[in-house]
C-alpha cells in the first residue's frame, strides 16, 4: 500500500487532482476473441474480449443493424444489480459509436472482466471497451473514453479519482467523450453538485479526452509501426 | 454464439499429426507449455496463463457463523466460472456439463486434498469463523482448463492474506491492514492438477492438450499431486481402459511436472513478497513486457483544468435561463396535497384562438356547443392545411369537447 501513497503524493506535488494515473494498455492479448484488450489506470484494470459480428440467436435478432450486446463480470461472486446498469450504460455509448448498420442481423458481444478496481471503474470499462472495438477492427463512427472526476469536499475537481479519493468525494461523475467533436455521448453521476460543478468537471473531462486520445493515437501507432 | 465445430479434415489431420508424434505448437509428447503467474495489486489476486490458457483468479474472506456440524472449522468455497469472453461457446450463467466437472475436480483437488488448514480459520468457536472464498474466472480458452484453474487456484491462495483478528472475552477485534499486517492462511501443502490426453483408445498420450486436441482426444485422465509426491486426486474420463502401466507412467510424469511447477510458484510468490517489502511497483501494470509492440504505457499525465471554470461559466451564461418553478402545494388536509393550481395546461395542445376562448368562456356550455358546431361545418382539410402537426378538435354534438392530447414539450423545469 506504501506505493498506492507515494503515488497519491506525487499526484499531489503535481499541481492538486488534475492529474490522470500512469495508463496502459495492452491489444490484442486474447487468442479466442475476436478483439481483445487490456486497460489500466493505475491500479484499476478491465479486460476486454469482444466477439463479432457473428451469428445471431433468433429472438435477439435485427434486421435492420447488428445487435451490440455488453457483459460486465465482477472479480468476486456474481454480476449484481449495478453490474447490469452498468452493462446498459456501456452499451448504449458502443451503440452510439458503433456503425451497426453495415452488419445487419448480426451480434457483436463485448465481454468485460474487471481484474482490479482502485477508482474510476467505469472509466476505465469505457477505454477498455473502446480499445476492444478497436482492436477487433470494428466500423466505428468516432472512438469514445471515459473520464471519471470527483468533487472533493472542498470544491476541487480530481481527475481518474482513486478508491480512496471517491469515498471521500461529494460528487462523482463519470462522461464519455467522442473523439470528433468532444460531445458528450454518456453522462452518470453520484452525489450532489451544482449546475456550475458539472459544467466544470465536463469541461475538464474534455481536456483529460484530449490527453487520453493522444495516449490511443500513440499505442494504435505504436502497434502498426512495424508490419 | 455457437462454438465452431472442428470439420472432419481437421480432425484427421490432428490425429495423423499425433500419430506421427507431432503437436501443432512444436511441442514433443510430455511438454508442458510455459506457465506465467503475474499479480494484481490487491492481495490473493493472480493471473496464470499456461501458453495461451489464461485464468484468473480472486480469493476473499468474510466472518460468517460456522456450519452447525462442524462448529471450529473454516468455510471454503471455490467457484469456477468460464466466461463468455472466454471462448464463443460459453454462454453466462449456464451450468454447462463441462462447468460442473471441471468445478468438482478443483473442489476434490483443494478441498479434499486438506492443503487448506480450515480449523486455524477459526475465530470463537461455533460462533465466528473465516470463509475463504476463491473465484476464479477463464479469460482465454486454448485447452486444459483444470490445470491452469488449480495452479491459480493454489496461488491466490498463498497469495492471499486475511485481516488480523484478535478476541479479548467476548470481544471480536478485526484490524484493518494499515493496523497490523494481514496474515497469509496456513497451507499444509499444494496440489497441482496435470492433465493426460489418450487418442487411439490409449496408444498415444499427450500431456496438456491444447484445445484443438482436446477436440480429438478420446479420453483424459486427470492427476492432482503435491510435490511431496502424494496423489491427492485421481480421475479418468472418456471411457477409455487403461492399463495399470499407463497409470502408473503418467503420475511419474505427474512429479516431475508438479516438482517444476511448484518450484516457479514459489519463485513467483517470493518475488511478489520482496516486490512489496521493498516498496517497489507492482500489480498487473508491471506485468506487461515493456517491449511488447501491442502494448504502450504513458507515464502519469498532468491535465491543465486552469480556466475551467471560465468555460463552464460561458456555457452557463449561453445557455437559456431555466424557466421558474411553481410549486406552491395546497394543503388540502393533512396527507392531501395539490400542486400546480393556476398552471396552464400544456397537455392538451388547443388551438391558439380556442384556447383564449376557451379560457374566456368557461362555463358557458351554450356558447362552446356554438364553437363546436362552427367547428364541424369547417372544412377540416383547410385546417390542416394552415397547421400540420396542430392535433385536430373534434367535437361530437353528445360530448362537449374532445380532445387529442399530444403531450407537448413540457417547459424545462430543471437544467
Amino acid at each position: 500500500m506504501a506505493a498506492a501513497e507515494q503515488e497519491e503524493e506525487k499526484m499531489a506535488a503535481a499541481g492538486g487532482g488534475c492529474c490522470l494515473r500512469p495508463f496502459s494498455c495492452e491489444q490484442g492479448l486474447l487468442s479466442r476473441p475476436d478483439g481483445s484488450a487490456a486497460f489500466l489506470q493505475g491500479d484499476t484494470s478491465v479486460l476486454a474480449g469482444l466477439y463479432g459480428p457473428a451469428e445471431v440467436k433468433g429472438s435477439k435478432e435485427l434486421p435492420d443493424r447488428a445487435v451490440l450486446e455488453v457483459l460486465l463480470r465482477p472479480k468476486v461472486g456474481l454480476p449484481g444489480v449495478v453490474e447490469r446498469s452498468r452493462e446498459q450504460l456501456l452499451r448504449r455509448t458502443c451503440e452510439a459509436v458503433v456503425l451497426g448498420v453495415l452488419h445487419p442481423r448480426t451480434a457483436i458481444t463485448l465481454v468485460l472482466q474487471v481484474l482490479s478496481d482502485a477508482g474510476s471503474l467505469l472509466s476505465c470499462c469505457l477505454n477498455a471497451a473502446c480499445m476492444g472495438l478497436l482492436d477487433a477492427g470494428l466500423p466505428l463512427s468516432s472512438l469514445f473514453c471515459g473520464v471519471t472526476c470527483a468533487l472533493d469536499p472542498t470544491g476541487a475537481i480530481v481527475l481518474d479519482p482513486t478508491t480512496r479519493q471517491e469515498q471521500e468525494a461529494r460528487a462523482v461523475l463519470t462522461f464519455a467523450i467522442d473523439s470528433a467533436e468532444r460531445k458528450v455521448l454518456t453522462a452518470t453521476t453520484k452525489g450532489s453538485c451544482s449546475v456550475e460543478e458539472m459544467q466544470q468537471c465536463l469541461a475538464a473531462a474534455q481536456r483529460a479526452a484530449d490527453t487520453i486520445f493522444q495516449f490511443y493515437r500513440d499505442s494504435v501507432r505504436r502497434r502498426y509501426s512495424k508490419s | 454464439m455457437k462454438a465452431t465445430p472442428l470439420s472432419n479434415c481437421e480432425r484427421r489431420f490432428l490425429l495423423r499429426a499425433i500419430e506421427e508424434r507431432k503437436r501443432l505448437d512444436g511441442r514433443q509428447c510430455y511438454d508442458y507449455r510455459n506457465v506465467r503467474v503475474s499479480f494484481g495489486a490487491d492481495y490473493g489476486c493472480c493471473i496464470v496463463e499456461l501458453g495461451k490458457t489464461r485464468v484468473l483468479a480472486q480469493v476473499s474472506c468474510e466472518l460468517v457463523p460456522p456450519k452447525p456440524n462442524r462448529p471450529t472449522e473454516g468455510i471454503l468455497f471455490f467457484n469456477l466460472e468460464l466466461s463468455p469472453m472466454a471462448a464463443p461457446g460459453f454462454e453466462p450463467g449456464r451450468q454447462s456439463e463441462l462447468l460442473v466437472k471441471l468445478n468438482r475436480l478443483i473442489e476434490r483437488c483443494l478441498r479434499n486434498s486438506k492443503c487448506i488448514d480450515t480449523e486455524s480459520l477459526c475465530v470463537v468457536a461455533g460462533e465466528k469463523v473465516w470463509q475463504i472464498r476463491l473465484d476464479l474466472h477463464l479469460l482465454n480458452h486454448d485447452g486444459n482448463i483444470i490445470d491452469a484453474a488449480s495452479i491459480a487456484g493454489i496461488v491466490a491462495l498463498c497469495h492471499f492474506r486475511r485481516p488480523d483478528v484478535s478476541v479479548q472475552g467476548e470481544e471480536v477485534t478485526v484490524y484493518t491492514p494499515e493496523e497490523r499486517d494481514p496474515v497469509p492462511l496456513s497451507i499444509h501443502h499444494m496440489p497441482i492438477c496435470v492433465s493426460f490426453a489418450f487418442f487411439q483408445q490409449g496408444t498415444y498420450l499427450l500431456v496438456d492438450p491444447s484445445e484443438r486436441e482436446e477436440c480429438v482426444m478420446d479420453g483424459l485422465l486427470v492427476i492432482a499431486m503435491n510435490k511431496h509426491r502424494e496423489i491427492c486426486t485421481i480421475q479418468s474420463s472418456g471411457g477409455i481402459m487403461l492399463v495399470k502401466d499407463q497409470v502408473l507412467r503418467c503420475s511419474k510424469i505427474t512429479a516431475v511436472k508438479v516438482a517444476e511447477i511448484t518450484e516457479l510458484i514459489q519463485k513467483a510468490l517470493e518475488n511478489d513478497q520482496k516486490v512489496r517489502k521493498e516498496g517497489g511497483k507492482f500489480g498487473f501494470a508491471e506485468s506487461i513486457p515493456n517491449q511488447k509492440i501491442t502494448a504502450f504505457k504513458m507515464e502519469s499525465a498532468a491535465v491543465d483544468t486552469n480556466n475551467v471554470e471560465e468555460q463552464a461559466e460561458e456555457i452557463i451564461t449561453k445557455a437559456e435561463p431555466p424557466s421558474d418553478v411553481f410549486a406552491k402545494p395546497i394543503l388540502h388536509t393533512p396527507g392531501t396535497a395539490q400542486i400546480g393550481e393556476g398552471i396552464e395546461n400544456s397537455w392538451g395542445d388547443l388551438e391558439e384562438s380556442e384556447r383564449e376562448e376557451a379560457v374566456e368562456e368557461e362555463g358557458e356550455s351554450e356558447a362552446t356547443a356554438f364553437e363546436c358546431q362552427k367547428m364541424e361545418t369547417e372544412d377540416t382539410s383547410t385546417m390542416r392545411e394552415t397547421k400540420k402537426d396542430e392535433p385536430i378538435v373534434l367535437s361530437d354534438s353528445e360530448e362537449e369537447e374532445v380532445v387529442i392530447l399530444e403531450p407537448q414539450e413540457l417547459p424545462k423545469k430543471t437544467r
